[in-house]
């Protein structure tokens, strides 16, 4: 059970937002993190890896930094998939994300923003499929 | 300089899907079972997200280019394709496997959870896999956006 938390959750959304924001205006790039991670290993040229391996470095650095300063208790956390589902997990939003070019921020957030249409399509999607998986393992198996 | 900015841009997505508790796959997944124990909580987080990047971007094209650079880069391509749906179908299928996505997978390494280790490790497999083998199938398309 996780209790309903608007307030946070807007705050946090706006934090993500805000990202996206700095991500554009500084470098010009979609703050897309799927994509960012397959470039940062397949980029050609050094200049493409680093700003990537940069914002990747960044993200558990955030959650360090949000629990360095008392908002966040680790311990309320869990991971309800067991392992073997977990790593099927891993492997088809890898492969799902590279197919589809993007995921939750870079459709979900940066594509929706600026109102394209396949973005839209994809959110659409993806949140459908999501739901349906859950909705077979919780209610249906 | 530039670089600067990548790993602050990291920082704050990373602080945000934490203070909003996406980086729990408990409550990522009660937001998706829509006919259980229901968590609206994700639904508030796109919309602050959405909020600031809507505005902000508008704000942001204004200007011909970035800061540092010549262009923005954006996805050119308009259609809806078998490969966006698919593979966006696929991923929902995954994120709802486990409750977690890309973004929150990176942050929660933070945790160490050998769980987070092994999610992204497979990820990273899935993703060398297909990008080899869409560059295959589409050898002259040009595959550009961190979208």
């Amino acid at each position: 059970m996780t209790n309903f938390a608007p307030v946070s959750g807007l705050v946090g959304g706006a934090l993500v937002g805000l990202s996206a924001v700095i991500l554009m205006l500084t470098i010009g790039r979609i703050a897309g993190v799927s994509g960012i991670v397959l470039n940062a290993m397949t980029s050609s040229d050094a200049a493409g890896r680093s700003w990537r391996l940069a914002f990747v470095l960044g993200l558990p650095l955030g959650a360090l930094l949000v629990t360095a300063v008392g908002l966040k208790d680790w311990s309320s956390i869990s991971f309800p998939a067991t392992m073997p589902t977990t790593v099927i997990a891993g492997f088809i939003v890898g492969v799902g994300s590279t197919f589809g070019l993007g995921c939750t921020s870079g459709h979900g957030i940066c594509g929706l923003a600026r109102f394209s249409m396949r973005s839209v399509a994809a959110t659409v999607t993806f949140i459908a499929t999501a739901a349906a998986t859950v909705f077979v393992i919780r209610h249906m198996i | 300089m530039p670089l600067i900015f990548s790993i602050l841009a990291g920082v704050i997505f990373g602080a945000g899907l934490t203070l909003s508790d996406m980086v729990n796959p408990a409550r990522v997944l009660n937001f998706l079972d829509v006919a259980g124990s229901w968590d609206p909580t994700l639904i508030f987080v796109m919309a602050g997200g959405l909020a600031v990047t809507t505005l902000g971007y508008r704000l942001v094209f204004r200007r011909g280019s970035p800061v540092f650079g010549d262009k923005f880069n954006l996805q050119t391509q308009r259609q809806i394709d078998l490969p966006l749906v698919g593979g966006a179908a696929l991923f929902g299928v995954g994120w709802g496997l486990a409750g977690i996505c890309p973004g929150p997978a990176l942050a929660d390494l933070a945790t160490l959870e050998p769980k987070v280790l092994l999610f992204v490790a497979a990820m990273l497999v899935g993703m060398i896999v297909a990008s080899a083998w869409r560059d295959r199938m589409w050898t002259a398309t040009e595959v550009n956006s961190d979208l």
